[in-house]
């Protein structure tokens, strides 16, 4: 077990440095850069913009910059931002709590919604509540997740009123019923696209087990119904979860990208979308290499449950 | 703040009758920054009635983009300057009315109170000594004299130098009083003071790197503000500071909310989540509803930015004043201001705002004739070609326009000119990138066919347009200032010298008078219309005044209360 895990660490390291260099070439090669947005103003030269870019060091070759960057992200020292000259750790870490909050709640909402639908379906197919829930899930994974917070704003906020249309809490106010009340709308719309899939996984897996023929035996001996779907049906069909689970970080992390524009989270996806849009190297570098540690991370931790549940994963 | 507008008020020209050479730093280099408003712009705007005793309540300001450069003299942007204008204080500002009102300093320097010597050269300013920073300590002339220095740090990552690299033998006579000489005579040095906050030198003098420091993420100023705290991503707090020495502040704390959505932005001030909409403010297609929102006003301000298309000058067709001249003709202006921005621009002839003291009136009004387009070009020896596409010497009339995309009503801008220029045998293709592309290397270095943008030209508010239209200040040529479009002409330099050595009020009026008239004549620019700013302000909230002489209309806060 500890050399499947080694090669595990393994793989995830030499694919962060994989990842580190693609994404800081692909990012400084895209034309522009963090000077552009004074470049507009009637404030700076182009001559006062070549003075702060050699100030910043922008004006070193590719390489350079990058094996720098790159010596000293090991050390621990991920940079400043050069919107507003904060660490990059610091950056991140102060967005981090709001992304986290609208994920968690949105991961609570979608699987205890979507286990009950998919398990439902999957106990009564081809019900008209199957049905209902797989047109459902369609029309769920179709929308788009901007349009939806745009319609949800509209009708809860705007024309009900019950709702706020947008914002982490009220200023001054900060309550944990206040930030409920905030939460709710954002992880609604996050929880939705993540509820259909999380239902239509169930739902494959706990067909698939429910064929299996240790369920007839089960039934056969008389086992009661409840006791054959809890204990032998459910514990089976959570198992593919796991890896669905692990996986669900890189589309949490891109629905609540969009999910914080909407509605105005001060979250990580939006600092995303802020920081590429001013070419903020990095704290663009830092976020894509937290989220590639937090893909990794996941995915190792479901192989190694997996494997600890399934002994077969480890010698295979 | 103080009361008093020192000695040159330039609420209008019909105010200061015909100043003499005496009178240029008292009207000139002053007024070289003033405005004289027409008042229209202004209509709407509220008369304080009467504020209340203390601090009272909060306002909630939202803006479009994040302030995040919080160090005044560093490079910023408008949206920035804005938290600035809360926390920290320049020697003097401008008001709405053009005039110059002392603010760090005790009374503006003139030729006649002995604070400008008559050649322009010698400047003594004296400060208020009843000033004190947000932690106590007392602002002095050493911290004038720091904040000079450091924007003149070659180590500093100042955000320019301009005006201030003639500053020269800076010396602190008193605690009030700092004298400094210029190296050269440079009027628009007054307006350029009129937006440089000065800084604590007691904090700034013991980092290493003045670059970097715990200041400037939470700055100590001398303005109506103090820093609160700072949510990145979500909201900036600032809290009055009760020993400001000025007017107010008149409300206890004033949240700057970042919303980057202008329909969200839009959508929470209609819903009551904040009391203004700042930078950018409010869509032009949603004003009109906007206005029939119960409990809010809104304003409708010009700008000092004249939206236009720029040429590339030494892009082959453009290079022919022919098809510049035809080009604008076929451009129906009207329905670019009535149908794609509400009919709230203003058309405009010029690069200086109308409101300003230095515009000129009477320039050519433009015209939308394509038949004389097309009769000019025929003229000129452009021919129609294959596909209607005219021609001259083997070079075909067409061209890129480039924008920023997802700039909605920019892009629908395009879509009538490829009409309009097609009616008249011009192919333009849309080449449109986002901000952080087109503005970079693209622009500056002038790799463009044709762009629309809106720039404010003016330096500060001086009509000093040197760093725009100057032969010597075309970046693709190694120039110093931001000339892309590559304009040259041997009288506008001329004109553009003796505009920054006069010191007579109306001889510089006349000058950067010839000088818009060339520029329209010459049609360096194919100008659109003035920009404008819809902004919404909740009902009982006063004391918003639009200040075109600043970059956001947030200037004032401290000023406004709920009634």
């Amino acid at each position: 077990m500890a050399r499947y895990v080694l090669n595990r660490l393994a793989q995830a390291a030499m694919l962060l440095v994989i990842v580190s260099a693609i994404g800081f070439a692909l990012l400084h090669l895209a034309p522009g850069g963090p000077l552009s947005q004074f470049a507009a103003s009637a404030q700076m030269t182009q001559e006062d913009l070549d003075r702060v870019s050699k100030q910043l060091g922008l004006d070193r070759p590719l390489p350079i910059q990058y094996l720098d960057w790159f010596v000293r992200m090991l050390r621990g020292d991920w940079g400043k931002s050069y919107r507003d000259g904060e660490a990059v750790l610091s950056v991140i870490s102060s967005h981090l709590g709001a992304t986290l909050e609208l994920m968690v709640t949105a991961t609570i909402i979608a699987v205890l919604l979507g286990c009950w639908i998919g398990i439902s379906g999957a106990l009564r197919r081809y019900s008209l509540f199957d049905s209902l829930a797989t047109v459902g899930a369609m029309i769920a994974l179709s929308i788009p997740t901007f349009w939806f917070g745009l319609v949800t704003i509209y009708v809860f906020s705007v024309t009900l009123g019950w709702l706020p249309a947008g914002n982490r809490e009220t200023v001054g106010d900060g309550s944990f019923l206040d930030l409920l009340h905030h939460l709710i709308a954002p992880a609604m719309v996050l929880g939705l696209v993540e509820t259909a899939m999380w239902g239509r996984f169930m739902r494959s897996s706990m067909l698939e087990v429910i064929n299996q023929d240790y369920i007839r035996t089960a039934r056969a001996k008389g086992m009661p119904e409840w006791r054959i779907l809890t204990v032998h049906a459910l514990r089976n069909a959570l198992l593919p979860m796991i890896t669905v689970a692990g996986l669900q970080f890189p589309t949490l992390l891109g629905g609540a990208l969009v999910a914080e524009t909407v509605f105005t989270w001060p979250g990580m996806g939006r600092l995303f979308l802020d920081s590429i849009g001013y070419r903020d190297y990095p704290v663009v570098m830092g976020i894509l290499m937290f989220s590639a540690i937090m893909v990794l991370i996941g995915s190792l931790i479901a192989d190694i449950l997996y494997a600890v549940v399934d002994p077969r994963i480890r010698v295979g | 703040m103080a009361d008093s507008t020192g000695k040159f008020g330039v609420g209008g020209l019909h105010h200061l009758g015909i100043p003499n050479r005496r009178q240029f730093f008292q009207l000139g280099a002053g007024a070289a920054a003033g405005w004289t408003l027409s008042g229209t712009a202004f209509a709407q705007t509220e008369r304080p009635s009467t504020p209340p005793d203390k601090p009272r309540g909060q306002v909630i300001a939202a803006l479009s983009q994040e302030p995040t450069v919080f160090h005044p003299l560093m490079p910023g942007i408008e949206v920035d300057q804005g938290i600035w204008w809360q926390v920290f204080s320049p020697l003097w500002f401008i008001d709405p009315d053009g005039k110059f009102v002392p603010d760090l300093a005790r009374e503006v320097p003139t030729v006649e109170n002995g604070g400008l010597s008559a050649d322009g050269l010698t400047w003594k300013i004296k400060l208020r000594s009843d000033v004190k920073w947000h932690d106590g300590t007392a602002f002095t002339a050493d911290d004038v004299k720091f904040s000079l220095d450091l924007i003149n740090n070659p180590d500093f990552r100042v955000r320019n130098r301009v005006g201030h690299s003639l500053v020269k033998d800076i010396t602190v006579v008193a605690p009030d009083e700092i004298h400094w000489r210029m190296e050269a005579p440079y009027s628009p040095y007054m307006s350029i003071l009129s937006l440089t906050f000065i800084v604590p030198k007691h904090i700034l003098e013991k980092v290493s790197d003045p670059n970097s420091s715990p200041f400037h993420n939470a700055p100590v100023g001398t303005g109506p503000f103090r820093w609160g705290e700072r949510v990145p991503g979500d909201h900036i707090q600032v809290n009055a500071y009760a020993g400001y020495h000025g007017k107010g502040p008149y409300v206890e704390r004033v949240v700057f909310k970042y919303i980057p959505s202008l329909t969200v932005l839009y959508t929470q001030f209609r819903t009551g989540q904040v009391d203004y909409t700042g930078l950018q403010g409010i869509l032009p297609n949603f004003v009109q509803e906007a206005k029939t929102l119960k409990a809010s006003k809104i304003f409708v301000s010009s700008t000092s930015s004249v939206e236009h298309i720029a040429p590339n000058l030494e892009f082959g067709p453009f290079a022919d004043h022919a098809v510049r001249e035809a080009l604008y003709l076929a451009i129906n202006k009207q329905a670019i201001i009535d149908a794609l921005n509400y009919g709230l621009p203003t058309q405009t002839e010029s690069f200086v705002p109308q409101e300003a003291w230095s515009f000129q009136q009477g320039l050519p009004q433009h015209k939308y004739d394509p038949a004389k387009a097309n009769a000019l070009l025929d003229a000129a020896g452009w021919a129609r070609g294959s596909g209607g596409v005219r021609e001259k010497g083997g070079v075909k009339l067409e061209f890129t326009n480039s924008t920023t995309s997802g700039n909605a009503v920019r892009e629908q801008t395009q879509q009538l000119l490829i009409q309009d220029w097609h009616a008249i045998g011009a192919s333009m293709r849309v080449n449109n990138m986002p901000a952080a592309v087109i503005w970079g290397d693209f622009w500056q270095q002038s790799k463009f066919n044709s762009v629309i943008v809106g720039v404010n030209f003016m330096l500060g508010s001086d009509p000093d347009v040197t760093p725009r239209f100057g032969s010597g200040a075309i970046p693709a040529k190694g120039g110093r200032g931001y000339n892309t479009y590559q304009y040259q002409s041997a009288e506008a330099d001329r004109l553009l010298a003796d505009g920054a050595r006069q010191f007579d009020l109306e001889q510089r009026k006349k000058t950067y008078g010839d000088l818009q008239k060339l520029i329209r004549n010459d049609l360096a620019i194919l100008p659109l219309f003035q920009g404008f700013i819809a902004e919404g302000v909740k009902e009982g909230l006063q004391g918003f005044r639009p200040n075109i002489n600043t970059s956001t209309n947030c200037w004032n806060i401290r000023e406004w209360y709920w009634a």
